[in-house]
């Protein structure tokens, strides 16, 4: 059983149901990635997992524990850290303040976790004390990134972290993330670069109308010929 | 359901009037009618634009004031003497003061953009300030020394008082117009916070302009739709009436002119419940429902909500000047003091949400029951206040306190009321009917 | 020495009086605009809770004077704070819990919580007038002025006096030290922190385990300690009356807007700008003018832009302008 899972999740906003059946996981010091055309329920996948909206039924496991019932404040204090696909700064806060409220459920000394955040994007030390609003596009998807790991998460979820950023920003934040999978976090993530993304992931999962279409390591899916044609654009 | 549901309300209100005609006196039973009458017009008003379309009017005092000015206007006769001292210059001033507003838009639109523009209008609207003031200052004081303990001010068109109805509707109207277009669009809460800034205004304007209004010394004597009691109680006709009836004369005249406002009122009340439903049910009706429930979806749409939102706002504030003219004709005459946003803006919202928001029929049960017990509250609130403090020594100190404050008692009741109701009856007593859309 | 008398007469007339109410209508603009922030509504009840925070000062005020106890030559009212301050903190809490915290679990729209801010703002003006009744209230005592002008002009031997009262110098460092304390906490502390996150950006900031429930608490203690303060210094100033603090609803919301709401910065820039133009526009210029004219000429007129009759409709057309012009604020508010 994986470290993070979320299984047979089916639910939605309230209104017609988004997942049906959907099950999306990841190991420890794995990467997997989650790819899908537009409004197939991905980020909804993401939500469902860090508890930010209802599944009627289905469950989620972290860690063999069941913690499908627990809010998304309580899943962060677990051990879970979620980057949003939208509006994952604090715009009018500096990099380091964000930062700090990335650590607000600590108590003990956070500097540590900051350098180390420094040394894997070494731009937001430079920027430390500007606001998040006024940064690029990709500093800020850094900064967002940054934000999550300061609780030290065994598990790290993001939502397009790539989005709206030049083709090398986006190798850039992927090493990144290698890195951090390196130190033996769990990494659950969409993507619109799927060819990109897949490449460097364990495992992959296509999802359709919010149901799982295929299932398989990423280096299988780029190979699948179903998959190519249709999601990998040939 | 609904039908039975209206009914029953409505004939519990009717057995109320009739036990306050029966126990107190017809004649205070009739003019609470009256004004239940004019507080449905003005919560329908209100509903156009809350219920309709979701808008929040924290200035329905000043829109119902500018109903009030028109009446003065419209019915009033002229004082020449006053025109001869200062007519020509407030006149004058107008023309000045448009000619400085055309003058700077004029600058705006020709000159290049720049610091040399900016001081240029800002030039041209101090001087042409200064130039108005100037025309205008005399002429007022002018006006205002004309015999100033009776008359002081211009007077009005001396035209039947009747008119002064639909043209307070359209005196509100363009006060709406202006700023609905400045602040529709943008949050919520700016239109709310520009009517109560407005409102304050108008209300200021009309307590000052001894000129227009003669302020706090009021407006007396406005003529009237209906005969005078005293002309009833002379002609033949109604003597034989109420002796038929086995009526006193002067009691009975005094009904019977409350029983003409009555059926006017009603009247008018009728005809824009009837074009409120229409439009309610009309194609616009919907459109305006559906922005109002969602507005982004609508807007993606491509429904101008703000133009929408507009018209609305400026239908529903023609509406409530109307019912201020109205209620300044019932009244007989104008006094700015009178106008309390407590009175005016807030009771209405509490009818509006008691009777049920985007239900025609509910604010006008609102209007009738929010107003009766508004008018009841105070013998009561008297009553349980004297009950209450009976075991307390008659010159106690806190008693006499309790006592005097039990009219402030009436509006936290009201504000209770309200809370109570947008919380656990958002849908108020006759909610709004949804379901087929 | 006719350009001395001319700004002196100015410093009088117009620099003194708008710091102080600039500096009133900046901390009830603070208080507006941090709700504005966190709760993401306009309070309409906020000069009714200046009222009723005054009140509860007053009250310990009699209360304290009728004990003896008193600070010299500074008003007792100093001392009262504190206990008005605790008041009101609890009784807004008490709103919160009664009213607002159920439209924020169904995440209610703005204009909900519109209204039933209008609600508590009439309850809240039964209780003031019930409890203190709806007169004006003296509360003020001490020592009177820290400047006559009197003894200002026979120090410097000039026509014009310059009169600085004890009540305008206590609002003006009162308002400079709560800003500066507001701002280190809002800066400098944890919680302080996590308002200004919450405030930038509410599902981030409980994705990071800020606990919205005490955002919210601190949030409303706050702005019921700047409603108090604000609303003392005003009626030490001037004088308490009910009804004049449901009327300064007016300018407050409008420094507010000018300074963009939800923009601490904004707020207390926009409080000035507020008293500054009020107070300008409403000065009579004849004898300032009849100083810098050469000669003894001096115009006959008045020089006044607008009575002071109308002073609150100079906000109200700041307001309007600047909602025309630049929705946001001159400091860029929350979205429009
Ligand atoms: N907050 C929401 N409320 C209701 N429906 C939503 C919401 N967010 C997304 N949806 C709907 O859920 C579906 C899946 O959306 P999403 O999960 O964002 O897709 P993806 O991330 O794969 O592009 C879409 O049909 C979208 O319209
Ligand atoms: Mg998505």
């Amino acid at each position: 059983m994986s470290f993070l899972i979320g299984e047979k999740m089916t639910g939605g906003y309230g209104g017609a149901d988004i997942l049906h059946d959907c099950t999306i996981a990841a190991d420890q010091g794995e990467i997997a990635v989650i790819v899908g055309p537009n409004g197939a329920g991905k980020s909804t996948a993401m939500k469902a997992v860090f508890g930010m909206l209802n599944i009627h039924s289905g469950r989620v496991m972290l860690d063999g524990e069941d913690i499908t019932a627990l809010t998304p404040q309580a899943r962060v204090a677990k051990g879970m850290a979620f980057v949003p696909q939208t509006s994952n700064v604090f715009p009018t806060m500096s990099v380091e303040e964000n930062l700090e409220m990335g650590a607000f459920l600590r108590r003990d000394n956070i500097q540590e976790t900051i350098d180390q955040v420094y040394e894997l994007f070494p731009i937001l030390g430079d920027k430390r004390r500007q606001n998040a609003g006024e940064l690029s596009g990709g500093q800020r998807q850094q900064v967002a990134v940054g934000r999550a790991l300061m609780t030290q998460p065994k598990v790290l979820m993001l939502d397009e972290p790539t989005a709206g950023v030049s083709p090398i920003v986006m190798d850039e934040l992927f090493d990144r993330i290698i890195e951090v999978a390196r130190t033996g976090i769990s990494i659950l993530m969409v993507e619109q670069n799927a060819r990109q993304a897949l490449d460097i992931a364990d495992k992959g999962y296509v999802l359709v109308q919010g149901r799982n279409r295929y299932t398989d390591t990423g280096q299988a899916l780029m190979n699948n010929p179903d998959v190519r044609k249709s999601f990998l654009g040939g | 359901m609904t039908m039975n549901r209206n009914f029953l309300y409505f004939a519990i209100m009717a057995v109320l009037l009739v036990i306050v005609g029966q126990f107190q006196s017809w004649n205070l039973s009739l003019s609470i009618l009256n004004l239940c009458l004019i507080s449905a017009i003005m919560a329908l008003g209100v509903n156009i634009q809350w219920g309709y379309a979701g808008l929040f009017n924290v200035g329905i005092m000043g829109f119902a004031a500018l109903g009030g000015l028109a009446a003065v206007l419209i019915s009033m006769p002229p004082v020449p003497a006053a025109w001869a001292a200062g007519g020509g210059g407030v006149l004058l001033s107008a023309l000045a003061g448009a000619a400085t507003i055309i003058g700077c838009i004029v600058a705006y639109a020709k000159l290049p953009k720049g610091r040399a523009r900016s001081a240029i209008i800002v030039a041209i609207g101090v001087i042409g300030f200064f130039i108005m003031r100037g025309i205008f200052v005399p002429a007022t004081d002018a006006i205002e020394s004309v015999d100033a303990a009776k008359t002081g001010y211009l007077g009005g068109l001396g035209l039947p008082v009747i008119l002064a109805w639909p043209i307070g509707g359209l005196l509100a109207g363009g006060v709406a117009w202006v700023i609905g277009k400045i602040t529709l669009g943008l949050r919520s809460d700016y239109l709310a916070i520009a009517t109560l800034g407005i409102s304050e205004i108008i209300v200021a304007i009309m307590k000052n302009e001894d000129w227009m209004t003669r302020g706090v010394k009021n407006v007396n004597g406005l003529p009237r739709p209906v005969p005078f009691e005293i002309d009833l109680q002379q002609a033949e006709w109604f003597q034989n009436l109420s002796a038929s009836l086995g009526q006193d004369v002067v009691i009975f005249s005094s009904i019977f002119v409350k029983l003409c406002y009555a059926g006017l009122f009603l009247a008018v009340l009728l005809a824009i419940f009837w074009l409120s439903e229409r439009a309610l049910k009309s194609p616009w009706g919907r459109m305006m429902r559906a922005i109002r429930d969602n507005e982004v979806s609508a807007n993606a749409m491509g429904k101008d909500v703000t133009w929408r939102h507009l018209q609305v706002f400026v239908l529903g504030s023609m509406v409530v000047g109307i019912a201020g003219a109205m209620l300044t004709t019932l009244d007989g005459q104008l006094t700015p003091a009178s106008y309390q946003p407590l009175r005016f803006t807030f009771l209405i919202w509490v009818m509006v949400i008691v009777g049920g928001s985007g239900n025609n029929m509910g604010a006008v049960l609102g209007g009738f029951v929010v107003w009766f017990f508004w008018v009841e509250a105070e013998p009561i609130g008297i009553w349980l206040m004297d009950t209450l403090t009976s075991g307390m020594a008659e010159d106690s100190g806190l008693r006499a306190h309790l006592l005097d404050s039990a009219a402030h008692m009436r509006l936290m009741t009201m504000g209770v009321i309200l809370l109570l109701v947008l919380r656990f009856s958002p849908r108020g007593l006759l909610p709004e009917k949804t379901g087929h859309h | 020495m006719e350009l001395l008398n001319a700004l002196i007469l100015m410093a009088n007339f117009v620099l003194v009086p708008a710091l102080a109410y600039g500096s009133q209508l900046a901390l009830g603009a603070l208080g507006v605009t941090l709700i504005y922030g966190i709760l993401r509504f306009s309070n309409f009840a906020h000069g009714d809770t200046m009222a009723f925070g005054t009140m509860a000062v007053i009250l310990f005020t009699w209360w304290f004077q009728s004990m003896g106890i008193n600070l010299g030559p500074l008003p007792t009212a100093l001392l009262a704070l504190p206990f008005g301050i605790a008041i009101c903190a609890g009784f807004v809490l008490a709103t919160d819990k009664l009213v607002y915290k159920f439209y924020r679990q169904q995440r209610a729209a703005p204009v909900i919580y519109v209204i039933a801010s209008v609600g508590v703002m009439f309850v809240l003006n039964g209780i003031v007038r019930f409890i203190i009744g709806p007169d004006d209230q003296a509360f003020a005592d001490g020592e009177r002025f820290i400047v006559r002008a009197r003894s200002f002009k026979e120090w410097t031997g000039l026509e014009e006096g310059l009169t600085i009262k004890v009540s305008q110098g206590i609002t003006v460092i009162t308002a400079v030290l709560v800003v500066a304390a507001l701002f280190w906490f809002l800066n400098r502390t944890r919680t302080g922190k996590s308002m200004r996150a919450f405030s930038d950006n509410e599902d981030l900031a409980l994705l990071s385990g800020i606990n919205p429930d005490k955002v919210v608490m601190v949030t409303w203690i706050i702005a019921a300690a700047l409603a108090t303060i604000a609303g003392t210094l005003y009626g030490l100033d001037k004088s308490f009356k009910p009804f004049t603090y449901f009327q300064l609803l007016l300018p407050i919301f409008a420094a507010a807007i000018v300074g963009g709401l939800g923009n601490p910065l904004g707020a207390i820039a926009g409080g000035y700008v507020i008293a500054f133009s009020e107070i300008m526009v409403t000065y009579a210029y004849k004898k300032f003018i009849g100083y810098m004219a050469p000669g003894d000429w001096s115009p006959d007129s008045l020089l006044q832009l607008l009575g002071t009759n109308y002073k609150f409709s100079v906000s109200f057309v700041i307001l309007l302008l600047v909602l025309l012009l630049r929705p946001t604020g001159l400091f860029k508010g929350k979205s429009v």
